[in-house]
């Protein structure tokens, strides 16, 4: 019986351990957290439908449940490479397939040094508001309920500045989502979100665009953010442009809402890196991205989710799924 | 756009070819010294130029100190100082 390995236990990883285990093979899954699941667990909400992500997590977790499938956490990857015999050997056991699923981490936002991030603490990442979106509390920097709440699209993402040229495909709607869920929290304050363009590619996503204007008044402003710095009483100037107004602006706002885009993760740079199957920006990469998407250049090493390129959660699953049925069929 | 002066702006391209990949976005004049204390917005005498509407750019050109600024903050790395020299050069002939 084969042997299947998989690193990383993010939506990708759960959910090709899922499919290789109701098929009867043994599955070890690997973890370098404490616990599995990944970029998930810091959710409160999923776009479009404002899914409980705890909820969705916990399905998730319940498909490890297996008594074919182990998983091992506190286990990050020290060694990773192809046997004589073709097979794989991960942290010294050797499996016949191996599945990469390390996923994505976050741009850190305090690498646009003009946006003031770290600096100020009415600037938060989309990251920490999620977070507070989960403890259905929302505060500026004194502690008080902000009157006022900016998001910035194409944080770290579509900028040449920080070398990141693509589009990280998720912050749009997410931006959206947030400034939705702000406006649940918040009736009265009032929501902006400032874009370069608006691309709500997925379904129902749209709609909720249109809802963002339509029943929770969002107003968007089309014009890059190029400059946020803190005030004396703790709240944030900007300086943009309403380019459709064809005026410059300054607007002072309790929050400053970061929108970060997504790179690949630590353990994806590495084993990408010294696996050899390093694509664009560190990137793992596929033999092709339109018809061979899980397979890699070496036999018996395989790849899933957003560990190749931004990606939703949807996505990834299907993708997991995707690359435990190519495992399969090689034998 | 029929009568837009393209020829000009084919010159700008040719000796600029960053500004190709303008978005259009804002965050040049959102940052521009010029533009703090004038009316002076670089994006919109880009965008002319580029749609051929040159005729008061010369003149509103004057404002700009060449600082360099908004090349800083230009997410498409746009060199917006060769820009500038060249689209008044462009204007002066
Ligand atoms: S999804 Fe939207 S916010 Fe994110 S990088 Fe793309 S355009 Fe920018
Ligand atoms: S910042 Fe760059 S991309 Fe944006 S409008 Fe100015 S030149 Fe164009
Ligand atoms: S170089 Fe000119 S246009 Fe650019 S920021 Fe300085 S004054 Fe403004």
């Amino acid at each position: 019986m084969n042997k299947f390995a998989i690193i990383g236990t993010g939506p990708a990883g759960i959910e090709a351990a899922a499919t290789l285990a109701a098929h009867h093979n043994e599955v070890d899954i690997y973890e370098q957290e404490n616990a599995p699941l990944g970029n998930i667990r810091d959710k409160a909400f999923l776009f479009p439908n404002f899914a409980d992500a705890d909820e969705v997590a916990g399905r998730l977790l319940a498909r490890l449940d297996h008594p074919l499938i182990h998983l091992y956490t506190d286990k990050g990857i020290d060694q990773l490479e192809e046997t004589p015999d073709g097979g794989w050997s991960v942290n010294g056991n050797t499996y016949s397939r191996v599945l990469l699923a390390t996923g994505y981490r976050t741009f850190d936002a305090g690498r646009k040094e003009e946006l003031g991030y770290g600096i100020y603490r009415g600037i938060r990442s989309s990251l920490e508001m999620e977070q507070m979106l989960r403890e259905q509390k929302i505060t500026n920097a004194n502690g008080d309920k902000p009157q006022r709440i900016v998001f910035l699209q194409c944080v770290g993402s579509r900028d040449e500045k920080t070398g990141n040229l693509y589009c990280s495909k998720l912050c749009c709607v997410t931006a959206v989502k947030q400034a939705i869920e702000t406006r649940k929290l918040l009736p009265d304050a009032e929501i902006f979100i400032f874009y370069m363009d608006l691309r709500m590619w997925g379904q129902h996503y749209e709609e909720l665009y249109r809802q963002a204007q339509q029943e929770y008044g969002i107003r968007f402003v089309r014009g890059r953010i190029s400059e946020a710095g803190g005030t004396y009483d703790g709240r944030v100037q900007i300086k943009s442009e309403d380019t459709l107004m064809g005026l410059p602006l300054k607007i002072t706002t309790d929050l400053l809402v970061l929108m970060v885009g997504m790179e690949p993760s630590e353990g994806t740079r590495r084993l990408a890196g010294q696996c050899h199957i390093c694509g664009d920006y560190g990137f793992a990469q596929s033999i092709d991205p339109h018809t061979d998407d899980n397979r890699t250049a070496h036999r018996g090493l395989y790849v899933a989710g957003a560990c190749k390129r931004p990606m939703t959660l949807t996505d990834a699953i299907a993708d997991g799924r995707s690359a435990a049925v190519v495992m399969l069929a090689e034998g | 756009m029929d009568a837009a002066d393209s020829a000009r702006r084919a010159q700008l391209l040719a000796s600029v070819p960053s500004y190709r990949l303008c978005i259009g976005c804002g965050a040049c004049s959102a940052t521009c010294s010029a533009g703090q204390f004038t009316q002076f917005n670089i994006r919109r005498i880009h965008t002319a130029f580029n749609c051929g509407q040159t005729d008061t750019l010369a003149e509103q050109l004057d404002s700009c100190m060449l600082c360099g600024k908004c090349m800083l903050v230009c997410p498409r790395g746009v060199n917006l100082r060769s820009l500038i020299i060249r689209m008044r050069q462009l204007l002066a002939n």
